[in-house]
This record gives C-alpha cells, sequence and structure tokens, in this order.
C-alpha cells in the first residue's frame, strides 16, 4: 500500500515537473564502436552527407551508408589515418580531409592529398578544414591556408600577415561574406572577403584564469571551435564559450548557464539562436533560452538527460540511452537526428520527439 | 609508304579496288565543286578538326582550329556556304538540343562562343576555366559543361544565366566530353594521365557525371593508359568506346622495334562488356597511331575510329568484337593480334583525320582531315570514301604546313608506330617520363618537356646534347626514336621550321593588364635577390635568375644542381626553359618532383638547385607564384 502511495506521489511529482519542464529534443542513441564496424574508438569528427556519414577516427576515415561501414585508410591513399577535420563542399559533393599528416581531397572515390612538401599547405597538422565556393580553407598548426580550387594559389596567413600571436589554428569556419578562425591561445580571427582584412578578437580581460569582463568580448583566448551562422558568431573555448552577434557577445559558463563543462570542444550553430556544445562533461543543446544535456552519467555511467530552463531549475529525463560517451568531441545534423563523435565512440542520435 | 599500300584486313581486293577508284573519282568531283569559295580570308590553313550536322542534316558546321571559326556547309553540295568567327584555338563544337545555337570552346581564350544557327552570329560568350577543350549542352539545354584542358576540371555553367556555378574535379588534362544517349551522364576524358609515383604505369580516368545532381558520381580507371580521346556510345547506350594510348615508357625506347612505343588501343564499357576492357587496334606489324574519335552506326553494327597518325579510319565490327572481348578475360590490349578478330577494315582518308560525324540515317561518315583542310564522306553501307569536301582553306603549300603533316604522320616511323605528336599531343607534352637512349634500362630516365616557343632555348635534350632543333629531330629521331629510314633534308627542314615557330600558349596566372599580384611580387624579388635572408651573398652559380636569365628565362647551358640520380650519365643538366612552367609538371630532369614545391622541399636539401633553404613556407609560396606568370 505504501509503495502504491509512493509511486502515486512520484508519478504526480513527475508528471507536474514534467508539464512544467522545456520541451526538449530526445534522442535514443545507438552507439557505433570498433565491436561494429568502425575502425576506431576515438572519434574526431563527424560530418553529414545526406543519407551518408562520414567519422574521422584515429585510425582511418570511415563511411556509414545503407546500414554498413566503409572505412578508408593511407593504403587508399589517405593522407594519414589520424582524420581530425571534415567539410563537405555541398556544391559538387567532394570531401575534405583533415589529417595528422596532409589534407585529402576526395571527390567521387578519388583521393588527391596536399601536404607541406607537395603544395604550398602551411602545414601538414590539419585541425580544421571549411569550403566557401573556390576556395578550400585549412587551420593547420602552423597558422591558415588557403587554397584556390580553380587556379591552384595557396594563400598563407600567420603572424607575418594576419593579427596571429599563435599560428596555431585550430578550427575554421566560413560563411559568404567572412571566414573566423579559433587560434589556440591567439582568440578568434575574423577575415572579411570584401576587403581581404583581418581583425582579431580575444578575450579583453586578458585573464587566463579569471572572467573580469564578462558579456564585453570572447570568454578566453584559447578557443578550440568557431561555428559561423546566420550572421553570428559562436566560439567555444576551454574556459567556457560564446555567442556574437556583430555588436553584442553573450558568454556561457557553467556557473549561469546549462553548460556540463566549460572545456568545450566544439560548439556548432544550429542558427543565431541554437547550438550544440560538445564539452568532456557531454553533449549540450541549447534553443536560445533552455539547455538540454545528454551524457552517460559522471558517476554511474549510466544513460541521462537533463533540462535546465530559464529560471535554472533542473529537471532529470528519464532516458534509456546516452551517447557513447561523456568526452564529445564533435556533432553534425541530419534531418532531425545528430551524430555524436565521441572518445569511445560514434553516436546515432535518433530524434524521438 | 603510300596508303593504298596499308593492308585491308577482311576485305576483298575486288572491294579495295573499287574503294581506290571510287576515293579518287570521289576527290575529283569535290575537289571541282568547291573551287568556288565563299567570300573569306583564304590566306589561312583551316585545320578542320571537330563538327556538328543540323538536325535536319543539310548544314555540317566544321570547326577549324587554326582559322578560328566554324565553316557552315551545305551537305547536299559540299560548298562552304558561311564561315562564322569563333575565338582562338577553337577545340569543341556541339549543338543545342533544339538545334538553335551553336556551342564553340575556344581553348586559348578560356570561353565558348554561342552562335545563333539562324543568323550564324556569335550572341553570347561565356568564360570558362583554362584551356577548354570541349562543350556539351545538357539534354534539357539548361546546362553546359565545358571540359578544361588545363584546369584539369569542368565548368558547369547555366545558359540562362550565363554563369559558372560550379567546378567539378576532372583528371588531368580533361578534353573530351559525351553525353549518354538517355542524358543522364557525362562522360569526361583526359590527354594526359594523371600525376603518379614516379617511374610507374600511367594512370587514367573517365569521369562520370550525373547531370541532374551535376556531380561527379563515377572515375572509372583506366590501367596503363596516358591518352584518352573521345567517347562513342551506341544508341541502346549499352556500349562506351574511347580511344587512348597505352605507352610503354617504362622500358627502353629503343626496343621499338622489338615491341612497341605505343598501344593504340579501345576502351570498351557500358552494359555490353561489363567493367572497362582495353582492346587493341594496331596489328602485329602495322600501327593506327594516335586514335581520336569513334562513332557507332546507329544499328550498332560497326563502329568507326580516326587513327589521327596513319591518314585512315578503322572499321571495326561491333559483335565480333564484342564476341571477342566475352571470350576472352579481362583486356587485350597488348596482344596485337586480337584486332585480326573484330577490324574489318581500314578506310584511307586525308592527313590528320580527327573528328568523325554520322549522319542520322547512319550511312554517311564524314571525317574531318586535319591538315589537309577536307571533309571525307564514307558511305558506310561499303566503307568507301565517295567524295571529299574542300573546305577552302589556302592552297599554297609552305613549309611551315609541311612540317605541320610531318609532325603528325606515324608514317615515318618504324611499322608506322608513332609521331612527335604521340608524345606533343597537339604540340604540347604527354606528361610522361622515357627512357629514350639504348643505354639499359633505367639509365637516363627523362621528363618530356614542352615545345613551345623554343627559339632562344637552344640546346635541347636535358644532357644539352643537339646544338640545334635539326639535330634534336633529325638523325637522332631516325636512329633512336624511329628506328627506320627518317626524314629526308627537305622534309627535317620542314618539320623545324614547325616546331621552332609553335607559339607561347597564353598564361593564365598574368594578370590582364600585365601587372604582378603582390605574392608574385614577393615571389620575383626572391627569384631575382643575390643575397639571402640574413644579408649573406648567394654565389651566383645559387642564384635563380643566373641560370635562368633572358627571355625564355635559360642561360642555355649545362649546370648540376644536384637533382641528378645514379642512374644518370652526367649529373649536368640543361637549364630549361622556365616559360609556361606552371603547365609542363611534373618537374626536374626525370620527372622525380611532381608539384613545383617538391623541387626545393625535397630535391634540393644542400641548396645546389638555387638558395631556398632560408626561405619561409609563405616565401616558397611566393617564389612558385611567381613562377607561374612566367
Amino acid at each position: 500500500m505504501k509503495r502504491a502511495l509512493a509511486l502515486s506521489l512520484f508519478a504526480l511529482i513527475a508528471i507536474a515537473a514534467f508539464a512544467a519542464t522545456p520541451d526538449m529534443p530526445r534522442f535514443r542513441f545507438e552507439n557505433y564502436t570498433t565491436a561494429n564496424g568502425l575502425p576506431d574508438n576515438h572519434v574526431f569528427t563527424v560530418l553529414v552527407d545526406g543519407d551518408r556519414v562520414w567519422a574521422g577516427t584515429e585510425n582511418g576515415l570511415a563511411l556509414y551508408e545503407g546500414g554498413k561501414w566503409k572505412v578508408v585508410t593511407p593504403a587508399d591513399g589517405l593522407a594519414h589515418r589520424a582524420v581530425l577535420s571534415l567539410a563537405l563542399d555541398k556544391s559538387t559533393g567532394d570531401l575534405w580531409v583533415g589529417t595528422m599528416a596532409g589534407l585529402s581531397h576526395i571527390s567521387a572515390g578519388r583521393i588527391d592529398t596536399y601536404t607541406q612538401l607537395n603544395s604550398g599547405l602551411s602545414n601538414d597538422v590539419v585541425y580544421g578544414v571549411g569550403v566557401q565556393g573556390d576556395y578550400v580553407w585549412t587551420a593547420t598548426a602552423a597558422g591558415a591556408s588557403r587554397l584556390n580550387t580553380h587556379t591552384g594559389e595557396w594563400s598563407l596567413f600567420n603572424e607575418r600577415n594576419a593579427p596571429m600571436g599563435e599560428i596555431w589554428a585550430y578550427a575554421v569556419s566560413t560563411g559568404s561574406d567572412k571566414v573566423y578562425y579559433a587560434v589556440w591561445g591567439g582568440g578568434v580571427l575574423e577575415y572579411t572577403m570584401a576587403t581581404g582584412r583581418w581583425k582579431d578578437y580575444t578575450d579583453p580581460d586578458g585573464e587566463n584564469e579569471l572572467v573580469l569582463f564578462k558579456d564585453q568580448g570572447l570568454i578566453h583566448k584559447i578557443t578550440t571551435s568557431v561555428s559561423y551562422v546566420d550572421n553570428v558568431l559562436w566560439v567555444a573555448t576551454y574556459f567556457g564559450d560564446s555567442h556574437y552577434d556583430g555588436r553584442n557577445w553573450h558568454n556561457f559558463l557553467v556557473k549561469d548557464s546549462g553548460l556540463p563543462s566549460n572545456f568545450t570542444n566544439q560548439v556548432k550553430g544550429l542558427d543565431a539562436t541554437r547550438a550544440w556544445f560538445c564539452t568532456d562533461k557531454g553533449l549540450a543543446y541549447y534553443d536560445g533560452v533552455n539547455w538540454a544535456v545528454y551524457r552517460p552519467a559522471l558517476d554511474t555511467g549510466r544513460p541521462e538527460m537533463y533540462v535546465r530552463d530559464a529560471a535554472g531549475t533542473i529537471t532529470s529525463i528519464a532516458v534509456e540511452t546516452a551517447p557513447a560517451h561523456n568526452y564529445i568531441l564533435a556533432v553534425d545534423f541530419q534531418g532531425d537526428d545528430i551524430w555524436v563523435a565521441t572518445a569511445k565512440g560514434l553516436s546515432h542520435g535518433i530524434r524521438q520527439k | 609508304m603510300s596508303l593504298a599500300s596499308i593492308p585491308v584486313p577482311h576485305k576483298s581486293a575486288a572491294l579495295a579496288a573499287a574503294m581506290a577508284v571510287t576515293v579518287a573519282f570521289g576527290i575529283l568531283a569535290f575537289t571541282l565543286s568547291a573551287k568556288a569559295k565563299p567570300d573569306t580570308d583564304e590566306a589561312r590553313y583551316l585545320n578542320p578538326r571537330e563538327m556538328v550536322l543540323s538536325p535536319d542534316g543539310r548544314r555540317l558546321y566544321v570547326m577549324c582550329e587554326a582559322s578560328d571559326e566554324v565553316r557552315v556547309v551545305d551537305t547536299t553540295s559540299g560548298k562552304v556556304l558561311q564561315v562564322v568567327s569563333a575565338g582562338h584555338i577553337p577545340r569543341g563544337i556541339s549543338l543545342s538540343p533544339d538545334g538553335q545555337q551553336l556551342f564553340v570552346a575556344n581553348s586559348w581564350d578560356d570561353t565558348v562562343s554561342v552562335i545563333d544557327t539562324t543568323s550564324l552570329k556569335v550572341v553570347q560568350t561565356l568564360p570558362t576555366g583554362f584551356e577548354p577543350n570541349s562543350v556539351i549542352a545538357d539534354r534539357e539545354g539548361r546546362t553546359l559543361y565545358v571540359a578544361n584542358r588545363l584546369s584539369s576540371d569542368i565548368s558547369v555553367i547555366d545558359l540562362q544565366s550565363g554563369q559558372e556555378t560550379k567546378r567539378l574535379l576532372a583528371g588531368r588534362g580533361a578534353s573530351y566530353l559525351a553525353l549518354s544517349p538517355d542524358g543522364k551522364r557525362l562522360y569526361c576524358t583526359h590527354v594526359y594521365p594523371q600525376a603518379g609515383l614516379h617511374r610507374t604505369p600511367p594512370e587514367s580516368e573517365i569521369t562520370v557525371i550525373d547531370t541532374e545532381r551535376q556531380r561527379v558520381i563515377e572515375r572509372k580507371q583506366l590501367h596503363n593508359v596516358a591518352g584518352v580521346f573521345h567517347i562513342a556510345f551506341s544508341s541502346d547506350g549499352k556500349l562506351g568506346v574511347a580511344p587512348q594510348l597505352r605507352p610503354k615508357n617504362l622500358v627502353p625506347l629503343a626496343h621499338v622495334e622489338h615491341g612497341w612505343a605505343f598501344g593504340d588501343s579501345l576502351a570498351i564499357f557500358g552494359d555490353d562488356v561489363g567493367g572497362i576492357v582495353q582492346v587493341p587496334i594496331d596489328e602485329l606489324e602495322r600501327y593506327f597511331a594516335m586514335p581520336f574519335s569513334a562513332v557507332i552506326t546507329p544499328d550498332k553494327t560497326k563502329l568507326y575510329v580516326s587513327s589521327s597518325g596513319s591518314e585512315a579510319v578503322t572499321v571495326i565490327d561491333i559483335p565480333k568484337m564484342l564476341s571477342y572481348v566475352q571470350a576472352t578475360s579481362g583486356s587485350v590490349a597488348n596482344d596485337l593480334s586480337a584486332s585480326a578478330n573484330y577490324v574489318v577494315a581500314r578506310i584511307p582518308v586525308g592527313r590528320n583525320p580527327k573528328g568523325l560525324l554520322l549522319s542520322a540515317d547512319g550511312q554517311r561518315l564524314y571525317v574531318a582531315n586535319r591538315l589537309d583542310d577536307s571533309i571525307s564522306v564514307i558511305d558506310t553501307r561499303n566503307d568507301v570514301v565517295v567524295s571529299s569536301i574542300d573546305l577552302g582553306g589556302k592552297q599554297d603549300m609552305t613549309s611551315l604546313r609541311r612540317g605541320e603533316r610531318i609532325f603528325y604522320t606515324a608514317r615515318f616511323a618504324f611499322q608506322g608506330q608513332f609521331s612527335c605528336a604521340n608524345c606533343h599531343i597537339d604540340a604540347t607534352f604527354d606528361g610522361l617520363q622515357w627512357d629514350l637512349e639504348p643505354d639499359g634500362f633505367g639509365v637516363d630516365i627523362v621528363d618530356n618537356r614542352s615545345i613551345e616557343d623554343l627559339s632562344g632555348t637552344e640546346p635541347f635534350k636535358w644532357n644539352g646534347g643537339n646544338p640545334n632543333m635539326a639535330t634534336e629531330c633529325g638523325p637522332r629521331t631516325e636512329k633512336y626514336f624511329y628506328r627506320s629510314q627518317s626524314y629526308n633534308s627537305a622534309e627535317l627542314a620542314d618539320l623545324v621550321t614547325y616546331v621552332m615557330a609553335l607559339p607561347l600558349r597564353p598564361n593564365r596566372y598574368r594578370l590582364p593588364a600585365g601587372e604582378l599580384t603582390p605574392a608574385q611580387e614577393r615571389g620575383k624579388a626572391i627569384f631575382e635577390r643575390k643575397a639571402n635572408k640574413f644579408g649573406k651573398a648567394i654565389p651566383e652559380s645559387n642564384q635563380c635568375a643566373y641560370c635562368h636569365s633572358g627571355l625564355k628565362y635559360t642561360n642555355q647551358k649545362l649546370a648540376d644542381v644536384g637533382t641528378g640520380k645514379k642512374t644518370d650519365r652526367s649529373p649536368l643538366l640543361d637549364v630549361p626553359q622556365l616559360t609556361n612552367v606552371a603547365y609542363s609538371g611534373p618537374y626536374l630532369h626525370d620527372g622525380s618532383a611532381r608539384s613545383m614545391e617538391e623541387i626545393w622541399t625535397i630535391f634540393n636539401p644542400k641548396d645546389t638547385h638555387g638558395f631556398t633553404n632560408d626561405l619561409t613556407k609563405d616565401e616558397l609560396n611566393d617564389l612558385i607564384e611567381y613562377l607561374r606568370t612566367l
């Protein structure tokens, strides 16, 4: 009797709580590891191309198509087995692959590879790659490179011709008018196509450990990811994240947002107000007001989802699946579904509601 | 050797004799009819290369490469009705699906001329990639595809706006396009092989594009193939054929008499054959050099292939060819006896036959005799030339013209194996490295150099052994290349005249007014510098501009730049000219540097090939940007 009462009470609370909880997307996660076809569990990046999904792993580039995995390796002509970044040329369907030892271009099965020895590429460690019309931009361990695919001209940007205090370019995001770079230790660089000029954004307080001027600029100069969408810039750092609309900055920290961690590997904007954050403590979604976090629980490892509303109220949502691991490196979208690259597998989040 | 001596397998002697009579009569008839020439500039040779037929079959549009024009021919009378000017060095022509527009690819202008077929005026000029060579509209007439030879890509142009909407990655030397009969696929072939590892067999591809999605969806691999030309499809779409060259550049060319330097062959593919199968068109002791164009009769019984170096059209019985292919496993391109199973005739035509065109009913085959300025008309019912259309080009024979004919014919080589144009495709290069001399296997490997604008670049050969072109093309060619009695002195003089007159192609990396970009300016300063970045003087011999000096960027001397290999008999190499160096990769004397970057990032560790190891990566890029403008 007591048990029935308790259950009824719990159900009422749950219903009440549910009714007040923002309706955030829910997923059923199907996870892929070496046990079911992935070449390596350490997945650096993921990219969706229609029905096809590319996963950049530490041991090859994996393509998921028709329910099967196919793996591309250096034996096939790939620059290196460790695939760090991917970019799709939506116009041609070609794939650009940044690796630990060069940049590969995959076009209808043919692989052409650019290295610092055989081409004008600035450095073989290609952390980021982006396609912008006729140009392919890369973020490398020695600055930025831009390849004009029509003429073959390479343009390099580094401390000599750009405000790049550090040259460890970590990520790139391209728009038709601007290109943004996340430079590890150097903040964010903005390249304006119309003028051909660079502008840098750094942490205004210059403090590595403190945030003295919140929302007055970039949250931190150790940036890891940029995402330029709808004329808005999203920035990930190892010390929180930022949103910049060209006029105002807004920063996100664990203490005043739904971020599960300030240590963010990647941010990917859906539009000007919504974004996904890949942190070392789970995957987070921000709808402009509310937050949702998806992960295996940090203590038990059981699937976990919780929602934080605008008032800061946190509600746990019962789920049966979660991404393969807390350490999230990248995310991409397939309609309403998501694909999540983690340190221990690739996860397909199948949208439930 | 006369054309009549070409063996005609599986043809009766009576038929051959009848053919010869008909050819003679036909040539006479149309030579007479073409005497009344239109009001055109007759001072130029024409070099007809490609043709298209109006939908009603009454007009033949002949694209003339040397005169930069399209000649409109009445197919009934054989007379030239009108001449339409196009851009410079046109190489490709096609008709819009409704027949209202002609598209002409102007290879040296980087444009496509759109010609209204009613007014016969150029109504639009569309920009393309570098050196457009072929152009074709999709079945709906909404999108134009252009194969760009030098940029190795395919421009996709929206015909309504005239804007290029995207570029698709092709192979090296993208040159010829063909639509599948259902219009769903576009195929592109390439005249140069892909840049592969040094001294490995050449590889080419047929690039396949989905015309609905406008994307490359497949790359059919062609192994041991360097140059591929036109593609023909059977009307049912189940058979595709592409003439191709299979070079034997990994063994000494001195062994020509023991085998062959090039295999003239076909890549055949489609549902009729499954994957790709390569078959020869040569015979055991007679070659049919530089196969170029192919057409298939509507009833799919016969395939015609122009052998542009052999003044002939090869006739293949398709059912026999398919039966042979199905009875054997895999490619048989190296078995020259195979052709006897399906080649049924060789039809002598004019000099340097290039484009082929079949009438809609398949009964008339038009052959563009590029170096005769004429069109041979073949009756396909009995495979004889029934007439010849004189297009009205310059009648006087000059040394230059005679030299051009010698350059493109294979008749001087042992068994007619190859011509100058085999290695110098369209008077350029072939992207291959050759083992030329009778010095043993693998010794003195040399990259094939460009032959544009050669005056002032003597001596020739990578070892500088030939002081002039007459030496280069004379006894050396006879002894080492052709392995037969070669040119007489007059012929040699003509050939030298032609080769030395080959012009420089336009450089695409210079800005329109000739000024340099900031990167090119910085590169120029590096090229011309006399001190390194630390202020220390660079020895004269290590300065770029010392060896690469003068108008053609060569001091015409020998130098040891440390790139010699153990297999080279001498480390001293001819300083090559740098004009249009951007086009002629791979680099170094043996082609071991696959890109310009590798010349210095891999092959210049001791600063012996210019002082470069103090340069940053962006400075090296600047230097290369400048070199591309030369």
